[in-house]
């Protein structure tokens, strides 16, 4: 941290080397960056919040389209998906545990399994991807959506352009959902890193924590996401 | 009095007098206020001023005083917001009975058509003291019908019906406005509403009428093929429409809606979203088919067949609309009245 | 109050200015002021850009006819008049500049709780603001700055993606900013700063870091869609294709309300410390002043769809934001109150900084009220889109906001700069911006009745409107002179102006009890807070009149 080298007369206390300036104590620096990481939660809770709002109008309005258009994703892919990222949280959660509690191997793999979990989450939501864009899911031109059957009104065929509506709030919805897990991985592979140089310890481990806040965060938005996007009209 | 006043817009509907009470009540208010607060600001700042040796008193506040001036201007403003409230229901509840006047905006005009068929291109002709409800559409952006001298301002909206009412009190030529910015030539798109004693409107919708509208969407009724399927019995694959028009209907799915205009206009485009409870599926979509004075027509027709039960719905200015129409040619394009030689006797742009 | 004399300093001591010289030692800086200065000069040049289209919109309406520029000239430099003051002047103008200079100062700490995040966040901004300076002049925008669907989306031929983009970016420099507020609001307090004792200033920036927090994000995602819309027809805002045009209303108009907040709250805060100081008074009921603060950024939040009264909302929900709208009006009367309140029996001095919070009382008092015309729904009819509302939203965001911004920047320049300003000079600007703003905007409240819609370039369909316009633009003349003078004194004083003493005012706050210009990290030690916040009785008590500043 070069800002710790700038450290001027105005301590005469010998502190911590992760302690940045300005802070007077470890406890408000760890506070500040908690404090900080929730605040940001805060706000991407309102980012997706637009993103929610706009699929419950369209929803309410074009309801048995968004169902027809929703029991065209995988929803076998979309769970096993779940289950890995749900997975992931109690990685990190072990991470975070490790790390307070100096047990090096188990941060190092916990992080790496996180990492793991994470990639395979994108792999299986490319293979999605790839899917809807055979099937012409895709939003655009070369769209497509004719003769799909609307659940509970038989011999009727949804509006393609109602469940395009659908598949681009998908495709909007879990996209930025995908960003924020790519932001994840980078977030992780720096914390393996650092772990792997031996960074954190039972005093220092903030980073880890905040980390692991915000994979939570981008769990709980998937765990949102999957019932919305793919759940909502299929029964037993 | 105060159409006498420069700075003051002309009042020539039976809401600017309505919304100018309010105006005045407000300015009042507000006077009063700014003349309290004013009065407050300037004696302290000059008699408290700055004097050598004397020091400022500290008052660290007052719960009565932060009551009173919380309590008095909430009140004040709930009785600004109930008058606010009750002469807006006025403006937008169109009374029944209204002549229709339908509008189209489109980038950069008014296209304006009488339910008797006369069309027009951002000028419009009533006559005063007769209600008329404008039943607009825009074709591309948003827009906004402004008639300041009717106090009267409403978006029109692509893909939907938006609906606004007034009755003209006094004859005259005034400003048409779009207020909602809608493009390069937003400040071309303006026109004038010319209200005419009813007498000279009779006269000038004598001259070159194309037919009522309500003529022009039955014979496009029967030229896409409706009537095979909305039959006037109860025979047809489609629900009869005899009669439907401001009714409720009962739909496929248990809701109950109002057959108004956007209803009508959304079966038309969009069949399967809003089905009658009974009927099948099968009616195709016109989306892309038919022109937004088209859709103007249909509903005009839809209409004129509910009329004959209830009076209240579809009245057309002229009481004797042209019986016997020339028959018009659908995709025509619609043409602005040439002439508007019927001016009102001295009546200027103000 | 007279200038106290300054206390000579022989050997300039070292400060945040002299400690390093060089390029990199701004760029790349994470000391809280200088990111400040580094604002406080890109916020002005976008203001005078700014600025410079309002002229020319002004110039254009001098006559009816539009003779000046092209239509399309002219609607884009409306767009890019408001784009530019809302998002790059407005929303940064106060929390970027005062409050990054002033927040840690004001409640005891050593820098904001993340310099680094800070310094990003001016990063950002500055990409923003590349970005809209080369979409401008790559072509710019037609839309407004409301860009509102579906003319932004599938009928504007502009580069309206590049735009949304920069403010996007401009987005995130704004709730980085507002992040690093509440977290070192909450957690870098000095030892004794409770709550109750922060300055006003902190509470009005705490509430315009809540709004910049949970309403930017919304923008954002807005922008989002209208992007992804444009670039691939989805049909999200598209009538055409099952979409909903009013939907984007509402999603813009969620941030862009509060957005107002975010410009007149920290407005508020800075006129309640000038306030204080120069009628050297505590604050008249300093809780009801704070809350009132809290309570405008949460029922900010509610009132979004008065906006689109006449945009075919249903009346039931018109009525109910139309109610809102008048709760949220009763805070803003609270506050109004209680200054006037406070100059009751006080000890009141006429500096410059003073000036201009009566200024701002004068036009704020004006703006909120003609407020309560355009939220009774049945006037809002008549005089939505017209220049009533543009009357009103001025003298809210400049008559407030920029009164607020200049009298803080005079207020504080002697702890920024080290210099005194010249006083005289000062208050003849304070004189020359307020008769030009009331001669630019009172007439456009006229118009605005009178039936002028706003963004017309061309009313010679209605000539009974160019007396007004020529009035409104002739304010304007004298308005930008009054913008200048103050960017030219200011500078004139960093090398000539008289060297300032630690507190010229004799000012309560943390802020006045370090050097001006404070060191690197504020305070040489850590203060230790004893006493209530607007101590001004303690200060100008007979005794300590005379006795300097401990250092």
């Amino acid at each position: 941290m070069p800002d710790s080298t700038l450290v001027g007369l105005h301590h005469e206390e010998q502190h911590h080397p992760e302690l940045l300036h300005h802070f007077a104590e470890p406890q408000q620096q760890r506070d500040a960056a908690s404090l900080g990481m929730w605040v940001f939660l805060a706000t991407e809770v309102m980012f997706f919040g637009g993103l929610f709002c706009a699929y419950l109008i369209y929803r309410r309005w074009y309801f048995g389209d968004f169902g027809a258009a929703s029991k065209t994703l995988n929803a076998t892919l979309g769970a096993t998906n779940t289950a890995v990222l749900i997975c992931s949280s109690l990685t990190v959660v072990l991470a975070v545990w490790a790390a307070k509690t100096a047990r090096r191997t188990l941060l190092l793999v916990s992080l790496g399994i996180t990492l793991l979990l994470g990639l395979a989450f994108l792999g299986i939501k490319g293979v999605e991807y790839k899917d809807k864009f055979v099937e012409h899911h895709v939003p655009g031109a070369s769209f497509s959506f004719d003769k799909v059957p609307l659940p509970g009104h038989p011999g009727q065929y949804a509006n393609p352009r109602h469940a395009q509506i659908f598949f681009s709030l998908y495709f909007i919805m879990t996209g930025l959902h995908a960003l924020h897990m790519i932001i994840g991985l980078g977030l992780f592979l720096w914390l393996l890193i650092m772990a792997w140089k031996g960074r954190f310890t039972p005093e220092y481990n903030t980073p880890v924590e905040i980390g692991g806040l915000y994979w939570h965060f981008v769990d709980i938005i998937w765990i949102y996401l999957f019932p919305l996007l793919y759940l909502i009209d299929r029964h037993p | 009095m105060l159409n006498n006043f420069p700075l003051w817009p002309e009042q020539a509907s039976t809401m600017a007098g309505h919304v100018d009470a309010l105006y005045i009540f407000l300015l009042i208010v507000t006077g009063m206020m700014t003349l309290l607060i004013f009065t407050c600001l300037i004696f302290f700042a000059a008699r408290f001023r700055h004097r050598p040796g004397v020091r400022a008193e500290q008052i660290e506040g007052s719960i009565p005083l932060e009551i009173t001036w919380s309590v008095i201007p909430f009140i004040v403003f709930m009785v600004i917001f109930v008058w606010g409230a009750a002469v807006y229901f006025k403006e937008r509840t169109p009374p029944s009975g209204a002549a229709e006047v339908y509008v189209v905006a489109k980038q950069w005009m008014w296209k304006l058509e009488h339910a008797e068929g006369q069309r027009e291109i951002n000028e419009l002709h009533v006559p005063v003291g007769r209600d008329v409800k404008m039943i607009m559409t825009s074709q591309d952006v948003i827009h906004s019908f402004f008639v300041p001298a009717f106090r009267m301002k409403q978006d029109v909206l692509p893909g939907r019906y938006t609906v606004a009412w007034f009755r003209a009190t006094k004859p005259g030529v005034y400003h048409l406005f779009c207020a909602e910015y809608c493009g390069t030539q937003h400040s071309g798109m303006v026109g004038s509403v010319v209200v005419m004693q009813p007498a000279q409107y009779e006269a000038w919708m004598n001259g070159g009428s194309t037919g009522p509208l309500s003529a022009t969407g039955e014979k496009l009724f029967a030229e896409l093929g409706c009537s095979t399927c909305h039959r006037a019995d109860a025979q047809g694959r489609g629900p009869n429409l005899q009669g439907v028009f401001g009714k409720p209907v009962q739909l496929e799915d248990g809701r109950t809606v109002t057959a108004d205009e956007n209803y009508v206009r959304e079966c038309i485009l969009d069949p399967g979203g809003k089905r009658v409870k009974g009927f099948q599926p099968i009616m195709p979509t016109f989306q892309g088919l038919v022109s937004e004075e088209q859709l103007n027509a249909l509903v005009a027709y839809i209409k004129s067949i509910s009329a004959d039960n209830s009076g209240a719905v579809g009245k057309t200015i002229k009481a004797t609309a042209g019986t016997a129409a020339p028959s018009v040619q659908i995709q025509s394009s619609t043409q602005p009245k040439a002439q508007t030689n019927a001016q009102p006797n001295g009546s200027q742009v103000q | 109050m007279s200038m106290p004399t300054t206390i000579p300093q022989p050997v300039e001591r070292e400060n945040y200015l002299n400690k390093e010289y060089g390029v990199w030692s701004w760029l790349l800086t994470t000391d809280h002021k200088r990111i400040a200065l580094l604002y406080l000069v890109s916020i002005t040049f976008f203001f005078f850009v700014g600025g410079f289209f309002a002229l020319l919109m002004r110039l254009e309406l001098l006559t009816p006819a539009g003779d000046l520029v092209q239509a399309d000239t002219y609607n884009k430099l409306f767009t890019m008049h408001g784009m530019i003051m809302v998002f790059f002047f407005l929303i940064p103008s106060i929390p970027a500049v005062l409050g990054n200079f002033l927040v840690p100062l004001m409640v005891g700490a050593r820098d904001l709780a993340f310099p680094r995040i800070n310094l990003l966040s001016w990063y950002l901004y500055i990409i923003g603001g590349v970005m809209m300076m080369h979409c401008m002049l790559t072509g710019g925008v037609d839309t407004g700055w409301t860009f509102y669907a579906p003319f932004s989306t599938n009928f504007t031929n502009t580069k309206i993606v590049e735009a949304g983009l920069a403010i996007f970016v401009a987005g995130f420099s704004s709730i980085l900013t507002g992040l690093n507020f509440v977290v070192t609001i909450h957690r870098m307090r000095a030892p004794g700063m409770t709550w109750s004792r922060l300055p006003l200033f902190i509470w009005a920036h705490y509430a315009t870091s809540i709004i910049q927090l949970l309403g930017t994000p919304v923008i954002a995602v807005t922008i989002v869609l209208v992007a992804a819309e444009r670039a691939l027809h989805l049909g999200i805002f598209d009538p055409k294709l099952g979409g909903d045009p009013v939907l984007f209303q509402h999603l813009f108009w969620f941030y862009s309300h509060p957005a107002v907040y975010i410009m007149i709250l920290p407005a508020m805060g800075v006129v309640t410390e000038i306030i204080a100081c120069f009628s050297r008074k505590r604050i008249f009921g300093y809780s009801f002043v704070a809350f009132s603060s809290i309570a405008i950024a949460v029922f900010g939040f509610l009132v979004w769809a008065h906006h689109m009264f006449v945009a075919g909302i249903s009346i039931y929900s018109a009525l109910v934001f139309s109610f809102l709208s008048y709760a949220v009006a009763v805070p803003s009367a609270i506050k109004v109150f209680n200054w006037t309140a406070t100059l009751y029996k006080g000890s009141i001095h006429y500096d410059a900084p003073m000036l201009y919070a009566f200024g701002f009382l004068g036009l704020f008092t004006m703006g909120g009220l003609t407020g309560l015309f355009l939220a009774a729904l049945g006037i809002n009819v008549h005089v939505t889109d017209t220049y009533f509302i543009v009357a009103h939203f001025h003298y809210i965001m400049v008559g407030g906001a920029v009164m607020g911004y200049l009298g803080g920047m005079h207020f504080w320049w002697p702890k920024i700069s080290g210099r005194l300003y010249p006083e005289g000079w000062a208050r003849l600007a304070a004189l020359i911006v307020f008769i030009g703003f009331n001669l630019t905007f009172f007439p456009q409240f006229l118009l605005g009745y009178m039936g002028m819609p706003r963004r017309y370039y061309d009313y010679s369909h209605m000539p009974e409107f160019q007396v007004l316009n020529v009035l409104s633009t002739a304010g304007a003349t004298v308005l930008g002179v009054g913008y200048l003078l103050p960017m030219v004194y200011f500078l004139w004083s960093m090398r000539y102006g008289k060297p300032a003493s630690d507190n010229p005012w004799n000012a309560a706050g943390l802020e006045w009890k370090t050097a001006s210009p404070p060191p690197t990290f504020n305070f040489d030690e850590e203060p230790v807070v004893t006493w209530e916040a607007y101590n001004y009785e303690e200060l100008d008590a007979p005794h300590k009149r005379e006795v300097p500043v401990a250092r």
